[in-house]
């Protein structure tokens, strides 16, 4: 008498027979699963294969730079296409400074955000408020870009810059004539633009939470904002990495820095500069690029962009990926 | 109330302080998007018409308008949903229904990581793979890079949505001796397909508002274009440059076409919001 087991795998063994490609491909022997498994993997693989090409072209296009400028490249402070002389200093410092002004205003807005939203409102406020802070993550760049030429830089220009150099004006940060264009305008923006998306992150992150600390908070007759406090520090790391995710959107953040920040390669410690970022100048400049070693190191500096923006999300998301999947909760960055 | 001492009133009066500045960072947020769109829509309404829709740009002085800038913007779109929906499904099928291990990690980590890749950078590669070859700018180089951003969006929402079918239908077609390439077909993509869609509306929504990686790929044009390999204009590039241009008619341009530009990716927000009102 043989069992149904025996049965079955005499069938299994069968189909397998003369069928390597299938078994190669799913281990239930199935032509059309071979087939269908074969379609999905070779999807997958596309996206590997999309992250290694964009490193290769990147580097094989910016070999030409590399080689004749090597690490000056990243010290150098003079730009000059016409000299041909290509230093990334003040694209680098342009960029590091927007994105700080822009962490520096958004981290307390957002954890504001995220912290009425998850832990004070009541769910029929939550939802329709958390659903229109979301929306500002909708408006494109360029719509930031045009409502920063057209309010924001004269609004700074004519109500912000003023007062700002009248209380502030001893230190070398706020100095210089007031254009509404420049450093401070770029950074506020972006801002603006990072703030959906780290408090979105967040808000995750504060709902993994498990609620028996909230509960174990208030019994112990903690107030709102202590046990708030409590949930904070139990978030932390994700919250880090929220604010992580957000530098390395507002790093790579174009064409709305591109038009309020006036765009001229200086290094300057005053914020009503005008300055210029690693994203801006390959916007403006990539066309105009016409030599080979213009093009190149044009290259080179989206190649850093790429670099440093890889690693500041792969930090990003390990952080955040450690807090919410203890609870099974999605972050939902985009 | 017992009065606990002074202590205590300094820890309620903290809390209160502190619950009232949540609420203001929220209503600030808010506000700001109040500003704009109200902005907006009270600059674009103003030299909205309907020959400004159909239009395409004319010299200073003599009108003109943003037809073949829609136009391109949806051949752009259709183009990059061609080459990115599909592919991007599949990803998401693959890492929900069939990836196992380091290899599906891997996946995911890349396409997590492309995510946040600057749109500037994807434009940079798809101008060294597409355009230098090429020798010109084409509305093809600008598809393929907005496709290139809608795969690891769609893939991780598809992922997300067919995870959330529950495991019961799978084993159920599986014990009815279903192979699985028809379980995953024929049960779990139509029970998760209205998460699909919603994860595919909002890439379309995210990728339409694009300006960077078209700069250099599509480039943009003043005509209307209906040849693939040669450089057409879009919605968001058009806004750029009349947003830059000196000339108030074309200030006046951009942001009717910046009303247009947020009509339909607000639609699109909104619609997918009421769609999913129950699952989220």
């Amino acid at each position: 008498m043989r069992t149904a087991l025996e049965n079955s795998s005499d069938k299994l063994r069968f189909v397998g027979r003369g069928s390597d490609w299938r078994r190669l491909l799913s281990p239930t022997g199935n032509a059309g699963d071979a087939v269908f498994r074969g379609l999905m993997l070779s999807a997958a693989l596309l996206v590997v294969a999309i992250g290694a090409s964009m490193i290769f072209a990147l580097t094989s296009d910016s070999m030409l730079s590399i080689r004749h400028f090597g690490f000056a490249f990243l010290t150098s402070r003079e730009w000059n296409p016409i000299k041909g002389e290509f230093g990334a200093l003040p694209f680098i410092y342009g960029t590091v400074v927007s994105s700080l002004i822009a962490l520096l205003i958004s981290v307390p807005l957002s954890l504001g955000i995220a912290i009425f939203l998850v832990e004070q409102a009541p769910y029929y406020v939550a939802r329709p408020i958390g659903f229109l802070v979301e929306l500002l993550a909708a408006i494109p760049s360029v719509v930031y870009g045009l409502w920063g030429i057209f309010v924001l830089a004269p609004f700074l220009r004519v109500y912000v810059e003023p007062r700002l150099a009248r209380w502030l004006g001893w230190t070398p940060f706020f100095r210089g004539s007031f254009t509404g264009i420049g450093l401070l305008t770029g950074g506020i923006i972006l801002a603006i633009m990072v703030t959906p998306i780290i408090s979105a992150v967040v808000r995750d992150v504060l709902a993994a939470v498990p609620s028996s600390q909230r509960e174990a908070a208030l019994a112990l007759g903690a107030t709102k904002w202590e046990t708030t406090r409590v949930v904070l520090v139990n978030g932390a790391p994700g919250i880090a990495g929220a604010v992580i995710l957000g530098l390395g959107r507002a790093l790579g953040e174009t064409m709305a820095v591109t038009m309020v920040i006036g765009n001229r390669p200086q290094i300057s410690a005053s914020l009503f500069e005008p300055s210029y970022t690693i994203a801006s100048a390959i916007a403006n400049e990539f066309t105009e690029a016409t030599q080979d070693l213009y093009l190149s190191a044009l290259v080179e500096l989206g190649l850093i962009l790429f670099l440093v923006t890889f690693v500041v999300n792969g930090i990003a998301r390990v952080l955040v990926w450690n807090v919410t999947r203890k609870t099974g909760g999605v972050a939902r960055a985009a | 109330m017992t009065n606990f001492g002074k202590s205590d009133q300094i820890r309620r009066t903290t809390s209160a302080v502190m619950t009232s500045l949540t609420a203001l960072c929220t209503f600030v947020a808010v506000g700001i998007l109040v500003i704009i769109l109200s902005y907006i829509a009270r600059q674009g309404i103003a030299s909205l018409s309907f020959r400004f829709l159909v239009d395409s740009p004319r010299p200073v002085g003599e009108g003109g308008g943003i037809g073949n800038a829609i136009l391109g913007s949806v051949v752009l779109l259709t183009l990059s949903s061609a080459f990115g929906l599909p592919v991007g499904i599949a990803v998401g099928v693959y890492l929900s229904e069939l990836g196992k291990g380091h290899f599906a990690a891997v996946v995911r980590f890349i396409a997590d990581t492309l995510t946040g890749i600057p749109s500037i950078v994807t434009g940079v590669f798809v101008y060294t793979i597409l355009v230098l070859p090429m020798k010109h700018f084409s509305a093809l180089a600008g598809g393929v890079a907005l496709a290139l951003i809608m795969v690891p969006i769609v893939a991780r929402t598809t992922e997300e949505m067919l995870k959330l079918v529950p495991h019961s239908l799978r084993e159920g077609a599986l014990a009815l001796g279903a192979p699985q390439w028809r379980v995953t077909l024929g049960v779990i993509i139509p029970a998760g397909a209205s998460g699909i869609a919603t994860g595919a509306m909002l890439a379309i929504a995210r990728v339409s508002g694009e300006t960077a990686p078209l700069l250099f790929t599509a480039f943009g044009s003043r005509f209307f274009n209906y040849y693939l390999d040669q450089p057409i204009a879009s919605l968001t590039v058009q806004i750029y440059y009349y947003a830059l241009s000196p000339y108030d008619e074309w200030h006046a341009q951009a942001w009717a076409a910046t009303l247009v530009l947020m009509t339909l990716i607000l639609g699109i927000n909104i619609v997918v919001r009421f769609l999913t009102r129950k699952r989220f």
